[in-house]
This record gives C-alpha cells, sequence and structure tokens, in this order.
C-alpha cells in the first residue's frame, strides 16, 4: 500500500466543516475534467492511489483511465464500497425486499429466495451480499484494485450489530473475485480489531480518523495506541487535519509519529494544496527517520 | 449495571438504534421485535440477538427495563401505553403521536411511574444546535425578535409507490417526518408554539402526502418565526438543516457543520465569543461518544436515555412531553393550513388537492 493516499470527499460536496464550501465544491466538480486535472496533479505529486466511493461519477473517472493506461501509469483505484446513501434511500423509500430487488443483478433472485422462505433465504444471505460486491465492483472492470473497502457506515452498523460473519466474507470473496485484500473503514477502530480477530482476519487494513485532536475518534488517542498494540493493523489515518481545525504542518508531524500509521489519506481541491501537503508528509517522515536513526 | 432493552421496529431507524444499543456499554439487548419475521430470522441468525414477532410477548420478557420503539408513527401511541404500563422506560421515534393529547398523556403515565421517556429528536445533541440554546439562554443577542427554521432534504424526488412514509393518515409526509426536527428545536429555543398562520401543505411527488411545509409562527415575548420544509429539494446530499436567529444584540446562524454569531456588544457577550462575528466549528462543539454511527448526536442521544435511566430521576432531554410540544405545533400547522392557509399539489401529479386552499388558487384548480 502506497505511503500516501488522495480521497475523493472534496468531489462530492461533502465537507465537514462548511456547508457553504461543499456547495462550492460540488458546483466545481460537477464537470468531469475538473476532477480529472486534480487526479492527475495527486498522481504527478506522489498521491497516485485514489480511495474512492461507488459513486456513478467514479465510473467515468475509471472509464478515462481504462482509455489512456500511459497518461495514468501509477493510479491505482481504491474502491471503498457500498456509496450507501443510495441504498438507505432505497430501503426508505422501497422496504428491504423491493430495494433487494432494485439493487441485484440477477432480478428473479430475490423473489426465488423470498419463494423459497426462509430456509433458503438463509442460506443465500452470503451469495447475496457477495452479489452486492460484484454488482458495486463493476465500474472498476480490467483495473487493479490492491484493496477493496468496506465503507465506515457498514462496516459500523455490522459491527454494532455483532455480525462477525460479515467481515469474513467480504475478505474472502475480495480475495477469491478480485485478488485483493479487504480494508474497513471505521469511526470505531479500537472496537472493530477485535472483532476482525475473531473474523480471522489478521493484520487487518483499517481506516480510521487520526487527528491531533482526536476530532471523531472513538475511544481516543490512547485507545487507539493501545489496540494497535494488542490486536496490529495496518492503519490508513483519514481526517488527520481535523477537517481543518489544526494547522497542517503541526497536524502532519502529530500523525507521521503515531506508530501505527501506515498511510496517510487526504483530500485536496487544488494542486497547490495537493504538493503542500505531500510535501509535508515527506518532510516529516524524513525527519523521522532521521531520528530514529 | 447494563440495562436490559429491547428495539421494536427494524427498518432504518431501528437497526441503527439496536447497533448503537448493542456497541454501547449502558444496556444489554436482550430482544429484538419486526412484524417481518424473515427480516427478524435472517438478522438473528447473525446477530443471535433473539427474536420476538409478537410485541405483547417482547414487553413480558422477564427482566426487561425499557424498550426503543421504531415503527410506523400510528402504532407509536398503543405501543408506549403498553410499554409503560409493564414499568419500562421508553424511547420512541419521532413524531411520538398524531395527538398532542395523546402524547400528554402518555407523558403523565410515565411519569407517575417515574419512568424515562425519551423521543429521537437527534438535533438537540447536535453540537452547533445545542450551543444556540445556551446562547439563547444567556441573552448573548439580547431579545430575541425572529426565527427561521429550515430544512432539506432529497427523500422524495419522483412520484413512487408510497410505503407508509408516503400514506395519509398514516403520520408520513414532509411535515411528520421532516418539519417536525426544526419545530423540535423550535419548542426547545422558545417553548411551545403559540400560534401558526398562513402554512403551506404543498404536495407534488407525493400522491396523498406534503412534501412542502411553509409556516410564520408565534411563540412568547413576541418572537415570531418562520419555517420552510422541503423534502423534496435535490441539491443537497442528505437531510440539511438550518435555524437563523435575529435579537436586539444581534445574529445567530447555525447548521450541522458551523455556527456563525454576530453580536453587537449590547448584550453581555459569552466567554469565548467577542463583539463581531465569532465562528464555531463542529470539531470543537462535539463531546466525543465511545461508539459511532452515522453521526455523533445517535449515540449521544442513548446515552443520555442510559444515563437518565440509571439517575432514576425520570426524563431528562426530549422527553415525551417535550415532544407533545412538538405534535402540537404539527396540529397547529395543519389547523392552519386547512383554514386560510393552503393543501394543495403543485402539479406533478393529476391527484387533485382537497381543498382548494391558497396553493389551489394560485396554480387555478
Amino acid at each position: 500500500m502506497e505511503r500516501i493516499l488522495f480521497g475523493d470527499n472534496q468531489f462530492f460536496g461533502i465537507n465537514h466543516m462548511s456547508e457553504e464550501k461543499a456547495r462550492q465544491q460540488a458546483m466545481r466538480f460537477q464537470d468531469i475534467d475538473n476532477i480529472v486535472d486534480v487526479l492527475q496533479s495527486a498522481l504527478h505529486a506522489g498521491a497516485g492511489g485514489f480511495m474512492c466511493t461507488t459513486h456513478d461519477t467514479i465510473e467515468k473517472i475509471a472509464d478515462r483511465v481504462r482509455a489512456d493506461r500511459e497518461a495514468w501509469k501509477g493510479f491505482t483505484f481504491y474502491p471503498g464500497m457500498p456509496y450507501a446513501h443510495k441504498y438507505a434511500n432505497a430501503v426508505t423509500e422501497l422496504g428491504y425486499f423491493d430495494a433487494m430487488r432494485k439493487f441485484l443483478p440477477s432480478e428473479g433472485l430475490v423473489d426465488t429466495m423470498l419463494r423459497g422462505g426462509k430456509a433458503v433465504l438463509n442460506r443465500d444471505i452470503e451469495g447475496m451480499m457477495t452479489l452486492l460486491v460484484d454488482a458495486e465492483m463493476k465500474m472498476f472492470r480490467g483495473l487493479d484494485t490492491p484493496v477493496i473497502f468496506l465503507q465506515n457506515v457498514v462496516t459500523d452498523l455490522v459491527q454494532g450489530l455483532g455480525i462477525v460473519d460479515a467481515f469474513r466474507i467480504f475478505a474472502e470473496h475480495c480475495k477469491k473475485r478480485y485478488n485483493a485484500e479487504a480494508g474497513f473503514i471505521t469511526m470505531n477502530l479500537p472496537m472493530l480489531l477485535p472483532m476482525l480477530k475473531e473474523a480471522g482476519i489478521e493484520n487487518p487494513i483499517v481506516c480510521a480518523n487520526v487527528n491531533k485532536i482526536a476530532f471523531r475518534m472513538s475511544g481516543g488517542i490512547e485507545g487507539y495506541r493501545e489496540a494497535t498494540t494488542k490486536y496490529p493493523a495496518r492503519v490508513i489515518a483519514m481526517s488527520v487535519l481535523g477537517s481543518g481545525a489544526i494547522r497542517p504542518s503541526e497536524a502532519i508531524e502529530w500523525v507521521v509519529n503515531e506508530p501505527y500509521v501506515e498511510s496517510i489519506l487526504f483530500g485536496a481541491s487544488s494542486k497547490a494544496n495537493i504538493v503542500n501537503t505531500v510535501d509535508l508528509i515527506r518532510e516529516h517522515d524524513a525527519k523521522r527517520a532521521t531520528s530514529a536513526a | 449495571m447494563a440495562i436490559k432493552i429491547a428495539v421494536v421496529g427494524l427498518g432504518k431507524m431501528g437497526l441503527s438504534h439496536l447497533a448503537i444499543v448493542n456497541a454501547l456499554d449502558h444496556f444489554d439487548v436482550i430482544a429484538m421485535c419486526d412484524t417481518s419475521s424473515i427480516v427478524g430470522g435472517v438478522l438473528s441468525k447473525y446477530t443471535k440477538i433473539p427474536f420476538e414477532e409478537d410485541f405483547d410477548k417482547l414487553i413480558a420478557l422477564p427482566g426487561l427495563q425499557a424498550v426503543i420503539i421504531a415503527t410506523p408513527t400510528t402504532t407509536h401511541d398503543w405501543m408506549s401505553r403498553k410499554a409503560i404500563e409493564r414499568g419500562l422506560h421508553v424511547f420512541c421515534e419521532k413524531p411520538l403521536t398524531l395527538s398532542s393529547a395523546v402524547s400528554e398523556e402518555l407523558a403523565a403515565a410515565a411519569d407517575a411511574k417515574g419512568l424515562v421517556t425519551q423521543v429521537g429528536y437527534h438535533n438537540r445533541f447536535i453540537g452547533t444546535f445545542g450551543e444556540i440554546k445556551k446562547l439563547i439562554e444567556a441573552g448573548a443577542i439580547g431579545k430575541v425578535t425572529h426565527v427561521q427554521a429550515e430544512a432539506y432534504g432529497p427523500v422524495v424526488l419522483k412520484p413512487a409507490k408510497p410505503t407508509w412514509r408516503g400514506k395519509a393518515g398514516g403520520g408520513g409526509g414532509c411535515l411528520y417526518d421532516y418539519a417536525a426536527h426544526p419545530l423540535n428545536l423550535l419548542n426547545w429555543y422558545f417553548g411551545d408554539t403559540a400560534a401558526a398562520s398562513g402554512a403551506l401543505l404543498k404536495s407534488g411527488f407525493s400522491a396523498e402526502v406534503d412534501d412542502e411545509v411553509y409556516a410564520s409562527l408565534g411563540f412568547a415575548d413576541g418572537v415570531t418565526g418562520q419555517l420552510s420544509v422541503n423534502w423534496s429539494d435535490p441539491s443537497v446530499r442528505k437531510m440539511t438543516t438550518r435555524i437563523t436567529i435575529w435579537g436586539t444584540g444581534g445574529r445567530i446562524y447555525a447548521d450541522r457543520q458551523e455556527i456563525q454569531v454576530f453580536l453587537t456588544g449590547t448584550a453581555p457577550i459569552p466567554e469565548t465569543y467577542r463583539t463581531g462575528w465569532t465562528t464555531k466549528y463542529i470539531t470543537e462543539l462535539t463531546p466525543p461518544v465511545s461508539y459511532y454511527l452515522r453521526g455523533e448526536e445517535y449515540s449521544a442521544q442513548m446515552e443520555a436515555f442510559g444515563d437518565a435511566i440509571a439517575a432514576g430521576k425520570g426524563a431528562a432531554e426530549n422527553s415525551f412531553a417535550s415532544a407533545a410540544l412538538t405534535d402540537a405545533s404539527i396540529e397547529m400547522i395543519r389547523a392552519s393550513a386547512q383554514d386560510g392557509g393552503g393543501i394543495g399539489s403543485f402539479g406533478v401529479t393529476e391527484a387533485a388537492p382537497r381543498k382548494a386552499g391558497l396553493v389551489g388558487r394560485i396554480l387555478g384548480r
């Protein structure tokens, strides 16, 4: 996995500080060429690992990459699924079964299962989960996806409900079907790690908020340190700037020195901000290496 | 000791509550309940949480202390009543019931038994909206004159086969489902609604219920307000709630992410604020929760419910009594819309307006 990963929140009107700024970004990035420009800047700055949702727009980016592989050499998709809003809205709008009918690729499947009653449904739930993964992965056909992430809404819902099996099913399917490792985005890292171990996933890839002000770090900074000592994991730090509440240099210096952090995920909308952030990470990595030596 | 709790209704909110209480140390989930035995059976197999299809049997489970009711609104009254009769603490989704009188009765019945009641108006647990409450109570913007409460979201964007949320008489529609949230904040800040006038309940994509709600409101001490809520707004990604308050000493604006406060200095300036603009972000206003799902507020409200039960002093924040004020506000808006306001379609569906109110007249129907 790359040391530096680039995220996609800014492209979809997601900003944890300001609704106005989020709207400005949504306006700018409705033109896909503007997204492509930013991604090219990230690639050339050394942040070519792109952690993205399975939003419809990403499919268009994938089309661009497939169309000109040379221009995108070194650019890698790290998909995170599902794009949860569409499922949540569909379940509220249609109910569980009509929502499943809407999303499952083979339309007759849900009906067959319902006709078969509870026994068949229980047996096929694993198959249904993997079919949903496949439906989301279609947009990345022909592209290398070394890690496939489960979005935090799903990871944390599954975790809260205590459905340990779901993590195992997801991880096994990623390996078998996509030769990829499973990754887990979570807002509850210290609680998740023991459960992933229980699911048989050793040294998991976990993406979570890691920032100096402990913003949205459930369990707190000490909780993270203890959990990762006890249950080793490859942690991708996100929200490292605390949504802009910490000065970038201070934020990066702190995060590179958290021993469990393997990669750093960040998002930015301008070339200058991308280059600055990448430079800061490299600078503080170098300092840490020197002081360790 | 962990509170033995059960979750009733396994839709979107029920599942979310189930995951939260299952993760929090405050609670021990001993059962879940739903009308669909298929959904219950599958969930029970994977979560190992026992499933009980019959509500009466569920509330009779030995040792049960509390229930979370996340079912369609029309069932809230009898489920809450039975649970209270059984001596259970009740957390119920919003709106509480379709009648403020019934809501008040339920509140009184629970209070008489010293039970904790709470309704899922989670905005009160969002740091920015809580900050408004503190500023108003401190008199930071002097005498409040007017408030604008808005909520927009992309819930109904095309004509669709309605679930209970889209059916008339079932507690669905933008007023019950969406407008209830900002109304509840207004009742929190300014007390009960004294007057509602010029209300518009407009249907568009929904054939049976309203998709847009607009109304003028009055509160004690001459505070006036305007409500503007539309759940058919395609431009926002998810529910977006905004509150703007004007006073003789300044202005407050807040949404889920930030609070922007302008103070003239003619009223006492609270600590950490100054004359002119002060902006605070959710990052500094949000206390951490021990388990996070979809937003701190959802866990925070459950932690508060657990804490209130442990404290043994009856209902705390978002009590049934406080939710009854919001049910009353909803009734007043409906009454205003029927009497001099407007109820009707703006022409997306063919359904005729129930009554040719203002909207009907504007559209020539």
